[in-house]
């Protein structure tokens, strides 16, 4: 594989809770300019691959994002070399405006034309979220909430983003949405890995998709042929 | 509010020397009347023994304030905050004390009562003084250096404890606290003779005479109406200044949520540290002005009473608002004095208050909030400007 085709190496990662072992060498790699999703049932081990990729926790084995080895390297140091994670749960800042969310996402930028160039491309992917630039972000709907999430990832402009379960309970409508600007962003440039349990979406809007399953990598493989797949069917399309 | 002016001006481009104008001159200048103010108008006008009241009043809000960097703005809590405030105390004292008794300042070792009505007078260059006297300079300093002490030993104590759970801080800080009045207890008989003092050597100070668990009295009260006030605006201003930064931004999203402060860029112990070691140090300079009010100084000062007390206007105030806390300081500072006969059971209150705001108030007076943002008239301001933004 060439160097520069590969945006993020993931080898032989191991992470631990205690006692637990939550993933254990798990492998996989992202290319540059692709949506790689990360399927598997509750407790798989998918949110863990996300925080020992970002560095929220620690782990085994190595991690390479941009030819740099980046294992164990503290979250806010990655953020600024454009690796951006997105939490699980949306993360945003309940007690503070819309605006002051957005602000914080480009936390690590001073170029300030440029962050408004970038908040402007937020407001055309999301316009809700111009509405209510004033509204204390936890009055906000889920999907808003979401929304304001992703948007705010955006303004420490990635290169790769990683979401964790974007579309979690969202309207069936707005999950339609949520993958259509997922597609969008990636479109633009932006190299993503997607945690998702709605396996159905995920593989038709993934260029490729691992399969975790109680912390092992059980598939890995192009998301059409997975999705095409038996086991993928039968585990995660609910298809007899 | 700061986002929209800050849209605003880059076609502006302020100088430098624009900035230092408004960032510091214009703070300062305000601050100084507002100290002229207490001392000449309010001062006189409210008579002496309410001055002194006013003199203990801004003591509490300087520390309300600092506290409400790390407990308001950043979501820590730390329950030893008198012990910063006791070391600042301390150092000051000892600086201002020492140094007038072995006399480099001839003039210096006036009573209290003389302080309190003298304070303040501007003294123009004649030769000894600059613009105010020489003890209140050399007040200045030695609280400088007290705040500086107490920042150090925030940093010494903040840096362990803010990289493990939430929970530690609160333990380290409590002992934190405690150990400080324990040891301010063990150091050494005051010395109040000169020939005394000048006969100690080096390896005397080793254990500083600070006069254990009687105190330490006599020291120069230079602290005036003036000098408390100014203070209190400058670290107003100051800690205004910190929440509107990037570092008061990263403070506020610690406390929302680490995780996603994290994931946004935020080096969270840093920023931790960094609230508490500005903390430590506001509450230095607040125990160095206080120790210069006229008062004795006990190991007390860092017990946990005096902590709780400050802890009660930050939960009161709103836990991030800067004129919420100030207010709560102001309000629950002047009420056992009004209410004299209660003080004793000023603490019972205080719980009383605390339990009654927990359920209808939880996030405090004001939230993280300032009392300008619910003004009416803001808000119609804001809606209008959404509008007409293209
Ligand atoms: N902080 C923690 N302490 C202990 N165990 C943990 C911790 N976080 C996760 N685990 C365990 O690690 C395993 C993997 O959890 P993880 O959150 O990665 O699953 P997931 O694939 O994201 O699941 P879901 O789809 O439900 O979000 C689970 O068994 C979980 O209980
Ligand atoms: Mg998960």
């Amino acid at each position: 594989m060439g160097e520069n085709e590969t945006i993020l190496e993931v080898r032989d990662v191991s992470v631990r809770y205690g006692a637990i072992r939550a993933i254990s060498n798990v492998s996989f790699s992202v290319k540059r300019g692709e949506i790689l999703t990360l399927i598997g049932s509750n407790g798989a081990g998918k949110t863990t691959t996300l925080r020992a990729i970002s560095g929220m926790v620690r782990c085994t084995g190595n991690v390479r994002f941009m030819d740099q080895e980046i294992a164990g390297t503290r979250p806010d140091v990655l953020v600024t070399r454009g690796l951006c994670h997105c939490p699980e749960g949306r993360g945003i800042f309940a007690n503070m405006s819309v605006e002051e969310n957005l602000n914080l996402g480009a936390f690590i930028r001073s170029d300030k034309h440029e962050i408004e160039k970038d908040k402007q491309r937020v407001f055309e992917l999301f316009p809700r979220i111009k509405e209510r630039l004033k509204q204390n972000a936890g009055t906000l709907s889920g999907g808003e909430q979401q929304m304001l999430a992703i948007g705010r990832a955006l303004l420490a402009r990635p290169k790769l983003l990683l979401l964790d379960e974007p579309s979690l309970g969202l309207a069936p409508q707005l999950v339609q949405t949520i993958f259509k600007i997922i597609r969008e962003i990636n479109a633009q440039g932006v190299s993503i890995l997607l945690v998702e349990q709605n396996a159905h979406m995920a593989l038709q809007v993934a260029h490729h998709a691992v399969v975790l399953e109680v912390g092992k990598v059980a598939m890995t493989g192009l998301a059409s042929d997975l999705a095409k797949s038996d086991e993928v069917r039968k585990a995660y399309l609910g298809h007899g | 509010m700061s986002g929209e002016l800050q849209q605003l001006v880059p076609t502006m481009m302020p100088s430098a020397a624009r900035a230092l104008l408004k960032g510091v001159a214009l703070p300062v200048a305000s601050a100084l009347v507002l100290g002229l103010v207490m001392q000449f108008v309010v001062g006189p006008a409210i008579g002496a023994y309410p001055a002194s009241v006013a003199l203990q009043v801004g003591i509490s809000v300087m520390l309300a304030v600092s506290l409400n960097i790390v407990n308001g703005y950043t979501g820590q809590f730390s329950i030893g905050h008198a012990g910063f405030f006791a070391v600042g105390a301390y150092v000051g004292a000892g600086i201002s004390y020492y140094a007038a008794l072995s006399g480099i300042d001839p003039a210096s070792g006036q009573q209290p009562s003389q302080a309190l009505s003298n304070g303040a007078w501007l003294v123009w260059n004649d030769g000894q003084n600059f613009l105010f006297s020489y003890g209140e300079w050399r007040m200045i300093l030695a609280s400088i250096v007290g705040g500086c002490v107490a920042a150090g030993l925030g940093y010494i104590v903040g840096l362990p404890s803010l990289r493990l759970r939430g929970d530690y801080l609160a333990i380290v800080t409590l002992g934190f606290g405690e150990i400080t009045r324990v040891l301010l207890t063990q150091t050494k008989p005051q010395i109040f003779d000169r020939d005394e003092l000048a006969a100690t050597h080096a390896k005397d100070w080793v254990i500083p005479p600070m006069g254990g668990a009687t105190g330490f009295s006599d020291i120069p009260a230079y602290a005036s109406l003036m000098w408390v006030w100014f203070f209190v605006a400058v670290m107003i201003f100051f800690a205004y200044r910190v929440k509107q930064s990037s570092t008061g931004r990263a403070l506020l999203s610690i406390r929302e949520d680490e995780i996603a402060a994290r994931s946004m860029g935020v080096n969270i112990t840093k920023y931790k540290v960094r609230a508490f070691v500005l903390a430590a140090g506001l509450a230095g300079l607040a125990g160095s002005l206080y120790a210069h009010t006229g008062q004795v100084i006990r190991p007390q000062e860092a017990g946990f009473q005096r902590s709780f007390e400050v802890i009660i206007f930050v939960v009161l105030g709103g836990m991030g608002s800067i004129s919420g806390v100030v207010l709560a300081a102001i309000i629950l500072s002047i009420l056992p004095e009004a209410l004299r006969d209660l003080s004793e059971y000023r603490l019972i209150v205080y719980a009383l208050l605390l339990i009654l705001m927990m359920i209808v108030r939880p996030k405090g007076l004001f939230g993280v909030r300032e009392i300008w943002e619910f003004w009416p008239f803001t808000r119609a301001k804001k809606s209008e400007k959404k509008v007409i933004t293209p």
